[in-house]
């Protein structure tokens, strides 16, 4: 260790360092010259706190934690390889692009597992259409993102979201896969291996059950007031909503008693608190930054909303378009592109560009992109990002249209 | 003995890789760890899930944690 400084791990630590001290400049540099004296200053920092109680107070008890154990329970209770079989380089062409386009409910909640996914499935399992249906379709219509998106934006957004997602998977994968059919039949399929399974000792049905208790209890906890006009069937359910929730919570605990067993139980808690770990924090940091510069729907923030109505107001081709080349050009940790919505709709922006900025947006980024060139090339990607740009733009233009 | 660690760097990659090290360590042989996080490198094993283990070229686990005891009995 003579010359460390010239050892590889050195020149890591210094770049680390440099970083730092970058960061903290640029902090001090924020906090040196930034008028938050200003009285937009002030208006956009309260806002962005007020955001956060509204999270806090409107969807986290009721919504989002009921969400995260169904997503942990997906994680941990539904058998993975008896999905991915569906993507082997042998099974059939209407089931891998049927399993693809909704396997992302199950598969995905994190980036982290789409993408070796993605590369195993174009490198050595169905192939390029397949591929691509899977990786549109994973980080759109996930539990969470879908629970949250009806929640937050109104059921027929969540709906919406979900029909064109997809809907969208399917098509985009088959035209992958017609424009690179040459490419792709050179490909050479290769020995792959599923995740291991192990028998759970429950049939499907339980399984199934399970899961549908709990998101009745999520259907009921988050049940919204009925307006005064509403027919009198949502009025009722309303009022009994609680003694319903408590009987489902009592349900699923008999359920969890008699069917699991206790490692069983242990590994479903830990799947939702490492889900919980991830994504909040993220989520709570994606709404402040939504309240500070956009504000509540009728509060408005930094960015004025004249500028966003002008942008991505209405219903114009421009604003669609350009609702879809920004959601796949910018980065949306995971979920946190429903507060930025919530605040651009709050601001001005119109139903059917917030639809294709969902639709484009959670799928694709710069980032991304980079990542996925690097395992299909960049000429597959660009076709790939093109579809999503434009079919994005016709669904929010057709979207629009219906809702304002 | 060669042992690879399948995983692009998730909470579950680095947990897999953390058991197996304690388990080379454990077992007390000479084998070297080797993590992969390169995603073209992951695909090419044909593995459809991670964290993977890869033993002498045999994919001995995928998708999964594994236990300490399970790595001790596959470095046997």
């Amino acid at each position: 260790m003579t010359d460390s400084i010239f050892h590889p791990l050195h020149k890591e630590k210094t770049m680390q360092e440099r970083s730092k001290l970058l960061w903290i400049i640029g902090l001090f540099a924020g906090a040196y010259f930034i008028p938050w004296d200003h009285e937009i200053m002030r208006r956009s920092g309260l806002e962005a706190f007020l955001m956060l109680q509204d999270y806090a107070r409107e969807h986290v008890l009721t919504c989002l934690i009921p969400a995260f154990f169904i997503a942990g329970a997906i994680a941990v209770f539904v058998s993975q390889a008896s999905v991915l079989k569906y993507f082997g380089a042998q099974a059939k062409k209407v089931l891998a692009y049927s399993v693809a386009s909704v396997s992302g409910a199950i598969l995905a909640v994190c980036s982290c597992t789409v993408l070796p996914l993605f590369a195993g499935i174009y490198m050595r399992g169905a192939g390029i259409g397949p591929a691509t249906a899977f990786l549109y379709s994973g980080p759109a219509i996930n539990v969470l993102a879908i629970v949250l998106t009806a929640r937050v934006l109104g059921w027929q957004m969540g709906l919406a979201r979900a029909i064109g997602a997809v809907s969208f998977a399917l098509v985009i994968g088959l035209l992958m896969a017609f424009i690179f059919k040459k490419e792709d039949a050179a490909r050479t399929a290769g020995q792959f291996y599923l995740p291991d399974e192990e028998n759970p000792g429950r049939s499907l049905w339980q399984d199934a059950g399970f899961m549908l208790v709990m998101v009745l209890i999520l259907v009921f906890a988050a049940f919204a007031r009925p307006g005064e006009g509403d027919a009198t069937i949502w009025q009722f359910l309303f009022g009994i909503k609680w003694y319903v929730t408590i009987l489902l919570l009592g349900v699923l605990g008999l359920m969890l008693k008699a069917w699991f067993v206790q490692e069983e139980r242990k590994a479903w808690v830990a799947s939702t608190w490492d889900f919980m770990k991830q994504i909040a924090p993220l989520l709570a940091a994606g709404v402040l930054v939504a309240g500070f510069l956009l504000g509540r729907p009728g509060h408005p923030a930094l960015i004025p909303e004249s500028w966003i109505a002008g942008l991505v107001g209405g219903n114009s081709f421009f604003a669609n378009f350009f609702a879809s080349l920004a959601g796949a050009l910018m980065y949306f940790a995971t979920l946190t592109e429903i507060p930025i919505l919530e605040g651009l709709v709050g601001a001005g922006m119109g139903q059917g560009p917030a639809l294709a900025l969902l639709l484009a947006g959670p799928a694709l980024s710069l980032p991304n992109m980079i990542v996925i060139s690097g395992v299909i090339g960049i000429k597959k990607t660009a076709v790939f990002s093109l579809l999503v740009i434009v079919m994005s733009t016709a669904a929010g233009m057709f979207y629009g249209s219906f809702f304002v | 003995m060669e042992i690879k660690v399948l995983g692009p760097g998730c909470a579950k990659c680095t947990q897999a890789e953390k058991v197996v090290r304690e388990a080379v360590a454990e077992a007390g042989i000479e084998a070297s760890v080797e993590k992969v996080s390169d995603i073209l490198k992951i695909a090419g094993y044909g593995v459809f899930g991670t964290p993977a283990i890869i033993i002498n070229g045999d994919v001995k686990m995928v998708g999964k944690v594994p236990k300490k005891e399970e790595v001790m009995g596959w470095l046997r």
